[in-house]
């Protein structure tokens, strides 16, 4: 407090004029108090929140004052049974937990490939006037309901994965691999040429390249046979909800990531250019690397965007509390924290079932202190490449 | 999916109505419902009947489910709490501890079909085996002389009364296995299976139309009839709980007693339930 009266205290001389009237500086002083408590008050709403979600949580583990109930808190975190409505319930929330992870693992593998090229795309490929209206289009998916994207996850994309799940897949497979393999195969054939000599080297990047080529082809051809024979038989699934959550984490993860980009600046990029680099090998080799922390808090906003999605998961994951088998297996529905929190509310009263209703705080509070060490990381990062990048 | 746009439709004109009564001008009655999802369509419907009646009494109706509706009730915050299951005894108890007494109004009747897609073969389930199915005990539908598909069974949500009364009338004491899914609301169970071949799910005897079908249970199928006499074996009575019984006259009174006259029945037999009273 005494630092920040000091400090004011210093601009006050600054501001006013030494014959400023009384009333003048009385003005100030409750022009500046005004201010100050706005702000507090955002930053108590958060102490708030923290303090009303952990005293509703403590009672889940702690029935009363001193008793620590060592059972619920075993169960909570090791046991995948969910049933707050059964009598004594079961609050097994492993699966919870399991459910939440794998969307957002699924959601992170979609938007981050996807963001980080997109920004890269924007920040060091695209023309100044395209990407001022690329750029805007991208943070319109932002501005979309999360209801509407749930909506459509249900009633559009989940009846496709159902009725035509195996050839979606081949297809999402083919779109994405395609290109992949064929940047891949160039590559190698450059490289596989760069041992031959000068006069033949075109001839042997030629041959290794359609060598590759013709085996990728009959890989994809392989993978995406395999992929189209698959049946799903739920499509509100994990699958579905990675999907459409990377979609939604989409926006911020290219803003960010192309924010970070744009500051590596110009003199890097023609440093590399004048030592010779091509473009791919500065945006890899020099620009990447510069905004790497950068790129790094755009992935862990990504996640947060993704872990406290509360309605695409309630409406299209199927809401299932299980741990699919194989753990791996993404075509089957899971549940997850922020679902089960809003769908287990209505029946929850505290002055009727208490176990049922501390139980979601303590949910809740898991993921805000999820999403709040994600936040102090995400800060540290940027704090940090902001003090690199000011000091090269 | 369409419940939830009304719902939130709903929401809206709450939120605006309740604008408009902040106002002076207007010093009619109001009278607020809220509850079951299930129960929303004869509580809408009667209200707006009863509105065009009466235009002085602001009737608003929400639907959250029954929990919800109970809690506000408690919370004296709704007139009538819609609810498609009976009270529980630990609401009562802590109604009555709030200093409210619910009094339970049987507005109509609903079987709970158990509803498959169109393409399926099976055509009666008993009662055990739907309850397997819903274990996780059946998993195909081979098993009970259907297609060779993995059986996705999907259930209300928690929340819900037409949950409570499957969970009793259907589970009876047995826990719904882990691998069924959960949806907030009737028609997105109807959405789910109209969409799903393998799908198996149950809802309202109003949500069944034709791109669902319901299937007939110990070879009885859910009807009027069937309902009314008791041989469906998954079927309800649905109510309007009230704190107190209302003053005999009141508009609250003959509001929650619609259901006894002959508009009444109409109304109900058009949203799909069975009146009380047959005339």
């Amino acid at each position: 407090m005494t630092a920040v009266t000091a400090s004011s205290s210093k601009k006050q001389s600054l501001m006013m004029s030494r014959r400023a009237g009384r009333m003048q500086r009385l003005g100030q002083i409750l022009g500046q108090s005004f201010l100050f408590s706005i702000t507090s008050l955002s930053a108590f709403a958060v102490l708030f929140i923290f303090f009303f979600i952990t005293r509703d949580a403590i009672p889940f583990f702690m029935p009363e004052a001193g008793a620590f109930n060592w059972e619920n808190l075993r169960q909570f975190f090791s046991e995948t049974a969910w049933y707050p409505s059964a009598r004594p319930g079961q609050f097994g929330a492993l699966s919870l937990f399991y459910g939440s992870a794998m969307v957002t693992l699924g959601a992170i593998l979609v938007a981050v490939p996807l963001g980080i090229s997109a920004a890269v795309c924007l920040s060091d490929v695209l023309a100044f006037n395209l990407r001022q209206i690329v750029k805007p289009v991208i943070e319109i998916l932002a501005a979309i309901p999360s209801v509407a994207y749930g909506f459509f996850a249900l009633v559009v994309f989940a009846p496709l994965l159902q009725n035509a799940g195996g050839t979606v897949l081949a297809f999402g497979f083919w779109i994405v691999a395609l290109p992949i393999l064929g940047i891949a195969c160039i590559i190698a054939g450059q490289t596989f040429a760069a041992r031959f000599p000068e006069n033949r080297r075109t001839v042997a990047a030629l041959t290794a390249t359609a060598i590759l080529g013709v085996l990728s082809l009959v890989l994809l051809w392989l993978i995406g046979g395999k992929l189209s024979g698959m049946s799903i038989s739920s499509g509100t699934n994990a699958f579905n909800v990675s999907i459409i959550l990377g979609i939604m984490a989409l926006p911020t993860v290219v803003s960010v990531s192309e924010d970070a980009l744009q500051a590596v600046g110009r003199e890097l990029r023609e440093g590399s250019y004048a030592l010779g680099a091509t473009r791919a090998e500065t945006i890899i080799k020099t620009v990447m690397p510069a905004a790497i922390s950068g790129i790094l808090a755009a992935v862990i906003l990504g996640v947060m965007r993704a872990v406290g999605e509360t309605m695409v998961v309630w409406m299209a994951s199927g809401n299932a509390a299980q741990i699919p088998s194989p753990f791996y297996n993404f075509m089957e529905p899971v549940r997850t924290l922020t679902a089960t929190i809003a769908g287990d509310m209505g029946e929850a009263d505290h002055v009727t079932g208490s176990e049922r209703y501390h139980v979601l705080f303590a949910l809740a509070l898991c993921l805000l202190a999820f999403s709040f060490i994600m936040n102090l990381v995400s800060e540290a990062i940027v704090r940090r490449s902001r003090k690199k990048l000011g000091k090269e | 999916m369409k419940k939830m746009f009304k719902k939130i439709a709903n929401c809206a004109a709450a939120a605006a109505l309740t604008a408009v009564m902040a106002g002076p001008v207007c010093a009619g009655e109001t009278i607020v419902m809220d509850g079951s999802t299930t129960v929303g369509p004869i509580a809408k419907a009667f209200a707006e009947f009863y509105m065009r009646q009466n235009p002085g009494v602001n009737i608003t109706v929400g639907e959250s489910g029954s929990g919800n509706g109970a809690k506000s009730l408690m919370n004296k915050t709704c007139q009538v709490a819609n609810m498609s299951r009976f009270m529980k005894d630990t609401e009562f108890k802590a109604a009555a501890d709030t200093g409210v007494m619910p009094v339970a109004h049987v507005v109509a009747l609903d079987g709970l079909p158990i509803l498959v897609h169109p393409s399926n073969a099976v055509k009666n389930l008993t009662v055990a085996q739907v309850r397997e199915i819903f274990m996780g005990k059946i998993t195909n539908w081979k098993q009970v002389g259907g297609p060779d598909l993995a059986i996705v069974s999907v259930s209300r949500d928690t929340n819900s009364g037409t949950y409570e009364c499957f969970n009793e009338l259907v589970m009876g004491g047995e826990k719904i296995g882990e691998r069924t899914e959960y949806v907030g609301s009737n028609g997105a169970i109807r959405q789910r299976v109209q969409s799903t071949p393998a799908a198996i799910g149950y809802a309202g005897l109003a949500f069944v139309d034709d791109t669902v079908k319901a299937l007939s249970i110990n070879g009885i199928s859910a009807s009027e009839a069937t309902v009314r006499n008791g041989t469906y074996p998954i079927a309800r009575p649905l109510f309007m709980f009230t704190d107190g019984y209302p003053k005999l006259g009141s508009h609250l009174h003959r509001l929650v007693t619609l259901c006894l006259t002959e508009e009444g029945n109409s109304m109900i037999k058009e949203t799909g339930f069975i009146a009380t009273t047959d005339y």
